[in-house]
């Protein structure tokens, strides 16, 4: 009696570790189907050993100046609880200039080998939709970038060098739509420094090779332009987020640990 | 040094045993022979309600449930106000700079990563001496979000019990302990920080102060279960950070110590415990001491000092001078 009494307390012991440690388990499908595959923050380490090193506390989220972190829900297996950014509603523009989220990051998930813009690696922008382009079709862009309802902000240094401003403040005017090109951190970094003023006054700031640029095509009805990306690029996602057309002709693609070798 | 064994033996879910005469000081055994003519119910029903009556009713309740609520809202408004006084969750945070840890996330991430970042080692340290000196399992009823919930459901799994509703399946305490070893193993072995996914506790931490998700679905699932299958199930039988912060608390001098000489054996302490076992000392014939340390697993919460109608038990702080 006393052991068959023992023998089901064994067994149903067994069951509700089981169900436990089944239930983290699961965690594993959304990370093997690649579900779990975001754009991370600056610094972050190839996918695995990023999941491998994240302690999910979010501190990545708090000190970033535009919101551009988000954490992963329950979704992500065991990808829940680590940031990601979702370029399209809110790049990283990078202005808060020293890399933050680096510098809070207490597990090195977010490598603290960089120190800089240009040295991050969180994506590869791929003009994806080059026949909806503006400036393909000869045309410019006047009006808010992404309508007067996006919540997004940048940065602009020449309004305001510390406070990012949100996107509906500032109206563009241009001939030929080249906000990709104008908005790009990498690009008004290696700018600053052509013209002898690197951010901050340091040298180490400066980008070595340019991100993006307008090229010269053949239109249909005479020269237009479209965006090419360069070597520079450090995939913040800013030109996908200030693309006025959608979707737009920019995407945020090639996330580290998603085949991409560094 | 025995003690120590037993209470972590306890710890790891061995049962609690009945001393042998020979083990019993001689000092508790005169208490234990004086202790011999019992009280009646009626008689200690009275003594319970004139201490109640002295309004020190739920006083260590209130002091830690204002403590626990104060500590998460920190965080939560150190985030919404943007102070940046204290960044970050439980899992991991910065106080005014200095960095925090908690012990078991930075456990899983150092199996699971295999390399120490050194603001994670300063963060795990200080915590780990932080918790030592405040009693180790003193973080699960005193700052996890988790254990509020489930003591709510607690309360509510009390009451549906009593009318039937409710059954309350108990599992063996080492289940914990396998879990424990499970995890850590599990994190090592796949490089992934497996328990995270499943900690009620981070997933808490991370909803009050980013707001919740689908996440919480599961901390639901695990608060019904225990509300209609097992009293405190998850705390009891599942938690591996349980576990790790009773180590760090196994030789804290932040305790609740037992005095057999005014204890009425009623077992009032018992009934209000999240870890009973750690009371079983408590029980007639069982103190081998006239005073004794409550175990490791013992999360300092003062339900038992609170409830105790003669003082038999109190915190104490070691070297800080004892009461008697």
């Amino acid at each position: 009696m006393k052991t068959n009494i023992n023998r089901r307390n064994f067994l149903r012991s067994l069951t509700f570790g089981a169900t436990a440690v089944g239930a983290s388990l699961l965690g594993i499908i959304p990370v093997l189907k690649g579900w779990v595959r975001k754009m991370r923050p600056p610094g972050a380490l190839v996918e695995d050993e990023f999941l491998a090193s994240c302690i999910k506390c979010g501190q990545c989220v708090q000190v970033c100046p535009v919101e551009a972190i988000k954490l992963s829900d329950l979704t992500d297996g065991f990808g829940v609880g680590t940031p990601y950014i979702e370029a399209r509603d809110q790049a990283c523009d990078f202005s808060c200039d020293g890399l933050q989220c680096v510098l809070a990051c207490p597990t090195g998930a977010l490598t603290h080998d960089i120190n800089y813009a240009h040295e991050s690696e969180m994506a590869i922008a791929v003009v994806v939709n080059p026949d909806h382009c503006l400036a393909g079709q000869g045309k410019g862009f006047k009006g808010l970038a992404r309508g007067a309802d996006f919540s997004g902000k940048l940065r602009y240094a020449e309004i305001d060098r510390w406070n990012p401003i949100p996107l509906n403040e500032h109206p563009y005017d241009v001939e030929s739509c080249d906000l990709c090109v104008t908005a790009c951190p990498i690009e008004i970094r290696y700018d600053l420094c052509e013209a002898g003023t690197p951010p901050s006054g340091e040298e180490r700031q400066c980008p070595p090779v340019r991100a993006i640029q307008m090229t010269e095509v053949e239109g249909s009805n005479g020269t237009a332009f479209l965006p090419e990306i360069l070597a520079g690029c450090v995939g913040c996602g800013v030109c996908e987020m200030i693309c006025p057309v959608d979707p737009p002709i920019i995407v945020m693609e090639n996330y580290p640990g998603s085949g991409r070798t560094f | 040094m025995n003690s120590l064994k037993q209470s972590l033996g306890l710890l790891f879910g061995f049962n609690p045993s009945k001393p042998e005469k020979s083990e019993i000081s001689e000092a508790a055994a005169k208490i234990h022979e004086a202790h011999g003519v019992r009280r009646s119910k009626e008689e200690m029903t009275r003594i319970h309600e004139a201490r109640h009556a002295q309004s020190k009713n739920k006083y260590w309740l209130k002091r830690r449930w204002t403590v626990l609520a104060l500590v998460n809202l920190f965080f939560v408004a150190s985030a919404a106000l943007q102070i940046n006084a204290l960044e970050g969750a439980l899992t991991g945070s910065r106080f005014v700079g200095f960095h925090l840890a908690d012990l078991n996330s930075s456990l899983q991430v150092m199996l699971a990563f295999k390399q120490v970042l050194i603001n994670l080692l300063i963060g795990t340290v200080t915590v780990a001496i932080m918790w030592w000196l405040l009693g180790g399992r003193t973080f699960c009823s005193w700052v996890c979000p988790y254990h509020l919930l489930a003591e709510w459901a607690e309360m509510l799994h009390l009451k549906l019990k009593a009318k039937g509703l409710a059954m309350d399946i108990q599992f063996k305490r080492l289940t914990r302990t396998w879990l424990w070893l499970i995890f850590a193993l599990l994190a090592f072995i796949s490089s992934y920080t497996v328990f995270e996914t499943i900690s009620p506790t981070g997933i808490l931490s991370r909803a009050l102060i980013y707001g919740p998700g689908l996440a919480m679905v599961w901390v639901a699932l695990i608060l019904l279960f225990e509300i209609f299958f097992s009293r405190r199930a998850w705390c009891r039988y599942a938690c591996p950070i349980g576990l790790t912060y009773g180590l760090v608390g196994a030789t804290s001098p932040l305790t609740v110590q037992y005095h057999l000489e005014d204890c009425f054996h009623d077992g009032a302490c018992r009934q209000v415990c999240l870890v009973p076992h750690v009371l079983e000392v408590t029980k007639r014939n069982r103190a081998t001491e006239a005073h004794l340390n409550i175990g490791a697993d013992c999360t300092r919460c003062g339900r038992c000092v609170e409830v105790c109608p003669n003082d038999s038990l109190t915190y104490e702080f070691k070297g800080l001078g004892q009461k008697k």
